[in-house]
């Protein structure tokens, strides 16, 4: 499909999975005529009517709720939440209903639904437009979790988890949706829950999802430039998450680092360290280290937003100290 | 629109059905054979009996805790039901779900609910469902006057209306959530707010099963010819206490005492013989009834545990992710 933005990936997905599948339809606020309010969903209500983009009022518990249902009802929605900040609304549409109805009802269904929400900093945007809260969602049994990097994984992930029988969040990085990539023309149906290993190296690994795949390739840029090959996975899937790669890496490597940009504490960095210490435990010739934000909730301002966001530096300063 | 007497023998069967089941429950709770909560609507039954007379198998209904009656009413394997509120691996949650969470979706049964007014918001995706596939279809969800307070509840009024869904939102007004009267719970009434979303009302006595049939059949028909919500409240009795082991101490004897004379399983005996229904074909009833609830019983009783090792199962829809 040539060279494209992020965001026009993911308009891309959607338009191609409605063309493909009638039962597809999306639901959000501002998705119609606006086509969003970061532009994902641009042009589809003229190509598909009103039909199949709703324009919702400013309901988010009833917008996912309204996914579940249809779901239910052989439909597969595809859910929009403006910003990830605003899924405390829908949680107990994903937590209690979304998550447990295939499990709860003895398997008689499944719940197909799918729901978009961008995350992340990098606009200023503050406290309560800037979160990264995937980690919640990982918690949960019966949720799958994945977070693209790059156009192409925009495409691909998005088309899997429509696809998918099961709920799917896709967390799409705000600060990647201007970002440019080559995007095959029949790009491979990418299966949720396989990693992609985004840069070979054989001296320490580091793990990242979303827009902290970048920053792991420019630490590693940085640390091949001093002779240390630095292996680099693209988690693609936080949940599920692919604990096979990571291992493989790990006993190749024997340095790990885990980087995101979410909240160091009790995040998905503390789970990969916690199963690596468990199941890798011989593999490894230093600690494994986190990289996240800190303990704050994040921040408005410039200068602070800046300190509080993971960067290259950061992954660079963890690899020596996991080496040292 | 008056209904044939076989039509009214036939709800009056399904409120017994309903009677019958819940009191063989509540006895096989006291016993110690169901675990967990168990919620009963003993006083109610004439308002599902009632609403699903006027549905298909291909509609939709969901439910919240107290769904015993919205359940069997829509049809469900009264086997698969006794054996998933024993926590059976026959269950038709496979034990899994219980009381709380029994589900028939071959049936148009979206489930029970444990969460409070979380049914409307799923009914009102299946209900947009059900308007994209064009083939009549509608969904209903039953809620207590407790849901009126949840901000769901008002947020699913204003999309139904919205985007004319074809949905019946059909509150079972019993006076009571948990502990607490209605009146210190809802600054308004349902009433008030169909009016202020321009939605359809209907009140009806709820204890009456043949005005709750008529009531919903009206809306129901309406809704299949031209898709739009409407709101059916039913004043009704919750008889048993919030769940079973609640002594009810805090309602009054007065209160307790009418609801004798409101139970609609006997007000609706009275009118059928009245109407030339005779004693023998009300036994027959109730003997069927009894005949049916027994082997369901015996059944679930019978069946086996859920295996421990089957945690994982039906977590994912794909075994292996
Ligand atoms: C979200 C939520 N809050 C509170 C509860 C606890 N709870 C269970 S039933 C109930 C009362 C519901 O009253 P109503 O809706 O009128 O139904 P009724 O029990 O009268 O049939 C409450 C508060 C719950 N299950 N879910
Ligand atoms: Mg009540």
């Amino acid at each position: 499909m040539g060279e494209m933005r992020y965001l026009k990936a993911v308009n891309q997905a959607l338009k191609d999975a409605m063309r493909d599948d009638s039962t597809v339809f999306l639901i959000g606020e501002d998705i119609g005529a606006a086509g969003g309010s970061f532009k994902a969903t641009r042009d589809l209500l003229d190509i598909y009517g009103p039909e199949r983009v709703y324009d919702a009022p400013i309901a988010e518990a009833a917008i996912t709720g309204i996914a579940v249902g249809a779901a239910l009802t052989n439909m597969r929605p595809v859910a929009e939440i403006m910003f990830m900040d605003f899924i405390t609304l829908s949680m107990d549409m994903l937590v209690n209903q979304a998550a447990k109805a295939r499990s709860m009802f003895g398997g008689q269904g499944s719940v197909p639904m799918v729901l978009r929400t961008p995350h992340g900093g990098g606009l200023n945007a503050g406290p309560q437009h800037s979160q990264c809260l995937e980690a919640w969602l990982a918690h949960v049994p019966g949720l799958k979790v994945v977070c693209p990097s790059n156009p192409a994984e925009a495409y691909s992930l998005l088309r899997a988890a429509i696809d998918d029988p099961d709920p799917v969040i896709v967390v799409e990085n705000k600060a990647l949706y201007a970002m440019k990539g080559e995007v095959p023309e029949t790009p491979e149906r990418v299966e949720i829950g396989k990693a992609r290993i985004a840069r070979p190296g054989e001296d320490a690994t580091v793990v990242a999802y979303g827009a902290a795949v970048g920053l792991a390739e420019a630490a590693a840029d940085v640390m091949a430039a001093e002779g240390v090959e630095v292996e680099v996975i693209d988690l693609r899937s936080i949940q599920p998450w692919d604990e096979a790669c990571v291992l493989e890496s790990l006993s190749r490597t024997h340095n790990l680092v885990v980087v995101h940009e979410a909240v160091e504490a009790f995040g998905v960095g503390a789970e990969i360290a916690a199963r690596m210490v468990d199941i890798g435990f011989d593999e490894l010739d230093g600690p494994i280290i986190r990289v996240g934000a800190p303990f704050a909730p994040s921040p408005f301002g410039k200068t602070l937003e800046e300190a509080y966001r993971p960067n290259a530096d950061r992954i660079v300063t963890a690899l020596r100290r996991t080496l040292a | 629109m008056a209904m044939k007497l076989k039509e009214r023998a036939d709800l009056y069967r399904m409120m017994l059905l309903i009677r019958r089941s819940e009191e063989r429950l509540q006895k096989l709770f006291a016993d110690g054979m169901i675990p967990g909560f168990l919620h009963l609507s003993i006083g109610q039954e004439a308002v599902p009996a009632g609403v699903s007379s006027a549905l298909t198998e291909d509609d939709t209904v969901s439910s919240n805790h107290r769904g015993h009656g919205h359940t069997l009413a829509k049809g469900v394997d009264l086997n698969g039901f006794f054996a998933e509120i024993l926590g059976k691996a026959t269950g038709l949650c496979k034990g899994r779900g219980g009381s709380m969470h029994v589900a028939d979706l071959a049936k148009g049964m979206l489930g029970a609910n444990g969460i409070v007014a979380a049914g409307l918001p799923i009914t009102t995706g299946s209900a947009l469902a059900h308007k994209m596939q064009a083939k009549g279809n509608i969904a209903v969800v039953y809620f207590g006057d407790g849901a009126l307070a949840e901000g769901v509840l008002h947020e699913c009024l204003n999309i139904a209306k919205l985007w004319s869904l074809p949905i019946l939102f059909v509150c079972e007004n019993n006076g009571w959530s948990e502990f607490s009267p209605t009146e210190r719970q809802l600054a308004t009434s349902l009433d008030k707010l169909g009016k202020a979303f321009g939605i359809t009302y209907k009140e009806v006595d709820g204890n009456i099963v043949d005005e709750v049939a008529g009531a919903a059949g009206k809306l129901i028909t309406g809704m299949r010819k031209a898709a739009s919500p409407a709101i059916l409240e039913c004043r009704t009795t919750r008889v048993r206490g919030h769940f079973e082991g609640d002594r009810q101490d805090y309602r009054d004897s007065d209160e307790l005492a009418g609801l004798d004379a409101r139970d609609p399983i006997r007000l609706a005996g009275e009118t059928l013989r009245e109407a030339g229904l005779t004693d023998e074909a009300l036994a027959e009833i109730a003997a069927d009834v009894e005949a049916q609830i027994e082997a369901a019983t015996e059944a679930a009783v019978a069946a086996p545990l859920p295996e421990a090792g089957d945690i994982l199962a039906d977590v994912y829809t794909r075994a292996e992710v």
